[in-house]
């Protein structure tokens, strides 16, 4: 065992993404892709698993081209998926605003919005592809904000200089994602998708090195099965989970990107996560998920904290001179409007220092009384009318009067399984889309980019790479009684066996709270070499206690919402350890991953580029994981260093 | 704050169920409805019995999942709210509250506080959709659309599905669930060439489906949390009778 | 049932009407009913108008009461497990679950007895058939009081009924927008009122000595 809990393997490299000028490669690679003819395509089977953005708009698409498609999801309906949440809105280069906005712009704001650690093929594809998106949702009838003349309506969101951001109200993500589910039921309607609700997938099932079909759970009977397929395409969402506190819906997991992992997937990147500065702070140790409180509250609002310490009084009765505005006071160019990952720090330091407000002292006062004086209260409402009665639903107090109480929380995973241009794992015949895969956010991801990649992988770009994949498809059948798809059941009902037949006598989700702080005290907004030794070191012991002495009630047969957390949550342990290894031997700050050791002298990120500029791809490897790096290569977009002064 | 619960507990569909007691003492009341029932599962747990089951996701009142009749209210006493954004201190220390599952034939008890809600796809599958297959939309402004009209579908479309609807319904009728897609899609230029088929597809799927007749009485809309409104429901019927006469 | 019901209440509104002749002595309040009996003469037969109404009538009736049949049974099957915990309704009718069905029945049982009270006169005093004046008089004379409070009963009914039916009707047929939807509320709440009032001011006036 090394001592940094790793060994390095070979290097990988992205081999489909052609070379040339950029604006051309998405053509090109789509022109040299094989395609598979229609005839051919009816015997052809994909699996997708999961309904949210990018999988609904994977398994539609592929429906519609003439696949047989098995689409599966835990929730109880395919609308459910956790991309309903996201509020914000979706970003493309449409430049409908005539201010200066391109696809050169959109790609260049994204590969230095995510601190040079993505591929700039991509991301190039991504921006191309941005405003077919836009398109294709008008006409599914996703009902844009629109203006007074009838167009579409932008905003300028998270920082950005152009307003290249199209919205519904705070519910974009509902409108996408209802538009991707409207087309999906579609799909099933005419029989070309079989979509099954409440299933989850529990294993991967790998034949003669090639992805072949899944074990899954049915969630109502108990039934363990199979589903067999040419391809397999995970679009399973991110991994936020693993900190319980997170903004992530309760369900979501990282078991099927997981088990992908065991079976030689490489999982890149896994210590890039993005924490939103502007949550509801926790309120006690019955709190069960964290509220996002969308990023424009911050144009108008102003973050502040008591210069006194632990200072307990009302904040009306704190007066001006001794509040310190600590953003506009470090950061006077942006203000209350740097990005994510800086206001979320400011807020953990000011917080840190004993500054902070509320229960436990985790939280900021964000204050509109400022606007309210300037813009009157009516103006404030029609804007934020709707978040501030969330807010008060939820605290019980009220913002107009009060000053929020705002602290960052865990929001978006922007690693993931390693895929290649294709969207194509290093497992022939393994697919990963949106959140679940790693591939355009680099370490940080632009406010509007998550539901633009969802939408660009599952409609645009996966149907027209997978095609290469199939075009030498059918495979070989492989029926239920094949070694490897009776190993892979055999392993499911052991585990499940396992769970049910342990004589312990904690709750998973004791566990599972408890596992959350480790990650959240040592791999959360600050992480240091002491700090992440010390975490794989306690991950290690509660997961080994974890085994001994969970405790899971009712039976296999039948709907046990039990057995299904302690599957999540195991291997939720196996991923936080590998986050840990990973944010270890990333010894630069860089995005959502800030080391204390690499900071500037005034206290903001470092990155290194000199010996970090890679992609980090793990492969499996239990307690020693495997390091395969990816390096990057830029040459449209010259990384610096990003300031906010 | 101590509370005195009722809970409907069925231990799988064809059980026949029954309400339960339990007390649960020292709820706060920052919790929300949700982590008070996480609290008392916890409690089950150690004490050898099987957690209450109960749908729920996103807990911040996007998703729909949760679906719970409490005091013979869907998603409980606060209006516009779903129950996961519903906290305790809405209630009082020593309330007695009673928690029930969505009641309809169309949506079977599951387990529990669960049900089966895929009836609600079934809809969509028999035409909440516009036609509009990968590739071959026209650019985006090439329809403009009347800002209120925008507005409307958009309110229309803001349906999450949960069936609060259903549940509170005297007929169990799920018309308002389904004039919302119609509403949304038929307010907008895209959904104008299926405009009559969709709303003669979906409302077939809707009394295939078990559901009851709408009778107007209004009940839906005060319990649906994202303030449906009625009006969605008179569009449905005047799509209906110009498709119905037309088919005719 | 909208269809049949929007028929029903407009035969209600003139049948209200028609009733307001008493007021103008016996000798009119006869002639209107002879009128009604001999419409369409010389050309048509004696009461073959009436009877057309009458027929219309029965059918409009049956069709109603058979589409009220087929959603009740339609409700109960919808929802074949009932809640355990009740809360008052809070939508928008929210009389109309307590008060369509239950009203329906009283309805239907104080159109039994109005058909034998005053156009069969099978429990009217008085059995001369064209005086229809006499009979109105007869059977909400003072000394009858039941009577009339069963009559009044019958029109809260009556009135809760088409308070929600008559705007469910258009609803239902029509689809109005929120701005008519809450025009027709209030269209309904009024006819509701007109009907209900102009029925009972008969029997209170015979009954309370106004008209003898």
């Amino acid at each position: 065992m090394s001592i940094d809990f790793h060994r390095e393997g070979s290097p990988v490299a992205d081999a489909k993404a052609p070379a040339g000028p950029i604006e051309d490669r998405w053509e090109k690679r789509r022109f040299s892709g094989r395609l598979v003819n229609p005839a051919n395509r009816r015997k052809l089977r994909v699996i997708v698993v999961g309904t949210g953005l990018a999988g609904a708009s994977a398994a539609a698409t592929l429906g519609e081209l003439g696949y047989r498609v098995a689409n599966y999801c835990f929730q109880d309906s395919a609308r459910r998926a956790h991309s309903i949440a996201a509020q914000g809105g979706i970003n493309a280069a449409k430049n409908y605003r005539n201010d200066g906005d391109s696809v050169h712009r959109l790609f260049y704001d994204t590969v230095k919005g995510g601190d040079f650690r993505s591929r700039e093929s991509n991301v190039h594809r991504l921006a191309e592809v941005s405003t077919e998106i836009i398109d294709q949702c008008v006409a599914q009838g996703v009902p844009f904000a629109r203006e007074y003349g009838g167009l579409l309506d932008n905003r300028s969101f998270g920082g950005a200089q152009v307003s290249r951001t199209f919205y519904a109200r705070g519910q974009t993500g509902q409108q996408l994602l209802l538009g991707a589910y409207q087309a999906l039921q579609r799909q099933v309607a005419a029989g070309t998708v079989d979509l099954h609700t409440r299933h989850e997938m529990l294993e991967l099932v790998i034949v003669e090195g090639k992805a072949r079909g899944i074990v899954v759970r049915d969630l109502v009977t108990g039934e363990i099965s199979t589903e067999l397929a040419d391809a397999v395409v995970l679009a399973t969402g991110g991994y936020g989970n693993v900190y319980f506190l997170s903004t992530n819906a309760m369900g979501c997991n990282v078991t099927a990107g997981w088990r992908a992992h065991r079976k030689g997937a490489y999982f890149a990147n896994p210590c890039y996560t993005q924490i939103h500065p502007t949550c509801i702070p926790q309120s006690g140790d019955h709190q069960s998920k964290l509220t996002l409180m969308s990023e424009s509250l911050r144009n108008d609002g102003r973050v502040w904290v008591p210069k006194q310490k632990n200072d307990d009084r009302h904040p009306a009765e704190i007066p001006e001179d001794e509040r310190d505005y600590y953003l506009e006071r470090r950061y006077p160019a942006f203000g209350n409007l740097v990005p994510r990952d800086i206001a979320s720090r400011a807020a953990k330091v000011v917080c840190d220092e004993g500054h902070g407000v509320g229960p436990g002292g985790l939280g900021v006062y964000l204050d509109f009384a400022d606007a309210i004086a300037r813009l009157g209260k009516q103006a404030v409402e029609a804007k934020y009318g709707n978040l501030f009665d969330m807010y008060e639903r939820i605290t019980g107090e009220n913002p107009y009067e009060r000053p929020m109480r705002i602290y960052p929380a865990v929001h978006y995973t922007m690693g993931g399984l390693w895929v290649d241009y294709d969207l194509s794992s290093n497992i022939p015949g393994l697919f990963v889309t949106g959140e679940a895969n790693f591939s355009d956010h680099g370490a940080n991801r632009l406010g509007a980019s998550a539901l633009m990649q969802g939408l660009s992988d599952g409609y645009f770009v996966l149907p027209n790479t997978i095609s290469d994949y199939l075009a030498d498809g059918p495979f070989p059948k492989v029926d239920e009684t094949h070694e490897e798809v009776v190993a892979a059941r055999r392993e499911v009902d052991e585990r499940i066996a396992f769970f049910l037949g342990n004589d312990g006598d904690r709750t998973v989700d004791s566990f599972h709270r408890e596992l959350g702080k480790i990650m959240w005290e040592y791999c959360g907004m600050e992480r240091t070499d002491e700090g992440l030794r010390k975490a794989i070191g306690l991950i290690r012991d509660l997961k080994a206690e974890f085994y001994k002495r969970v405790k899971v009630t009712g039976k296999a047969g039948g709907l046990n919402q039990e057995l299904e957390k302690a599957g999540r949550v195991a291997d939720f342990f196996e991923l936080g350890e590998l986050m840990c290894i990973d944010a270890l031997h990333r010894t630069e700050s860089c995005g959502g991953h800030f080391r204390a050791e690499s900071q500037t002298e005034d206290g903001e990120a470092k990155r290194d580029d000199e010996h970090f500029s890679y992609v980090a791809a793990w492969e499996y490897g239990g307690d020693e994981p495997v390091l395969h790096k990816e390096s990057l290569v830029f040459e449209y977009v010259k990384p610096t260093q990003r300031s906010y002064k | 704050m101590k509370l005195k619960l009722r809970i409907w507990r069925q231990s799988d569909a064809d059980a026949k169920g029954g309400m339960v007691a339990y007390e649960l003492d020292q709820v706060s009341e920052d919790a929300s409805f949700l982590e008070m029932l996480d609290v008392l599962n916890e409690r089950l747990i150690s004490e050898g019995e099987d957690p209450v089951a109960f749908d729920h996701d996103c807990r911040e009142g996007i998703c729909g999942s949760c679906s719970l009749v409490i005091d013979g209210q869907p998603h409980g006493p606060q209006a516009a709210t779903t129950t996961c954004q519903l906290h305790m201190r809405k209630f009082k220390d020593g309330d007695s509250i009673d928690v029930e599952p969505w009641r309809a034939g169309a949506f079977p008890v599951i387990k529990d506080l669960v049900v089966d809600r895929s009836a609600f796809d079934a809809i969509i599958q028999a035409g909440g959709y516009i036609s509009a297959p990968t590739g071959t939309a026209p650019d985006a402004h090439a329809a403009p659309i009347p800002k209120q009209d925008a507005d409307a579908a958009f309110s229309a479309a803001a349906c999450i599905g949960c069936g609060a609807c259903v549940a509170a319904c005297p007929n169990g009728s799920g018309m308002l669930f389904m004039a919302a897609k119609v509403a949304h899609l038929g307010l907008t230029p895209q959904g104008q060439p299926e405009r009559h088929t969709r709303v003669l597809g979906m409302v077939a799927a809707h009394d295939q489906a078990g559901f009851g007749g709408c009778t107007n009485t209004g009940e839906c809309s005060a319990a649906c949390p994202k303030e449906i409104g009625l009006d969605v429901i008179g569009r449905l019927n005047r799509d209906f009778r110009k498709a119905a006469t037309r088919a005719a | 049932m909208a269809v049949s019901g929007i028929l029903l209440v407009l035969f209600i509104i003139v049948h209200m009407a028609g009733n307001l002749h008493v007021f103008e002595g016996r000798e009119e309040m006869n002639a209107y009913a002879h009128g009604l009996r001999t419409l369409g003469e010389p050309l048509l037969p004696h009461e073959s108008i009436l009877w057309i109404l009458r027929i219309g009538l029965i059918a409009l009736a049956v069709v109603h009461i058979w589409s009220a049949v087929v959603l009740t049974r339609r409700s109960l099957a919808a929802r074949p497990v009932r809640y355990k915990s009740k809360k008052p309704a809070k939508g928008e009718s929210r009389h109309a679950a307590a008060t369509m069905r239950w009203g329906a029945v009283v309805i239907v049982l104080f159109l039994a007895w109005h058909l034998l009270d005053l156009t069969f006169r099978t429990v009217n005093p008085v059995k001369d058939v064209p005086d229809a004046y006499g009979a109105v008089v007869a059977t909400f004379s003072p000394e009858r009081w039941p009577v009339t409070v069963f009559y009044l009963l019958a029109l809260v009914a009556l009135g809760f009924h088409l308070r929600h039916g008559t705007w469910s009707a258009v609803q239902t047929i029509a689809g109005p927008d929120t701005k008519w939807r809450k025009r027709t509320q209030a269209l309904a709440l009024a006819i509701a009122l007109v009907v209900v009032v102009g029925f009972a001011i008969v029997p209170l006036s015979v009954t309370f000595g106004l008209v003898k």
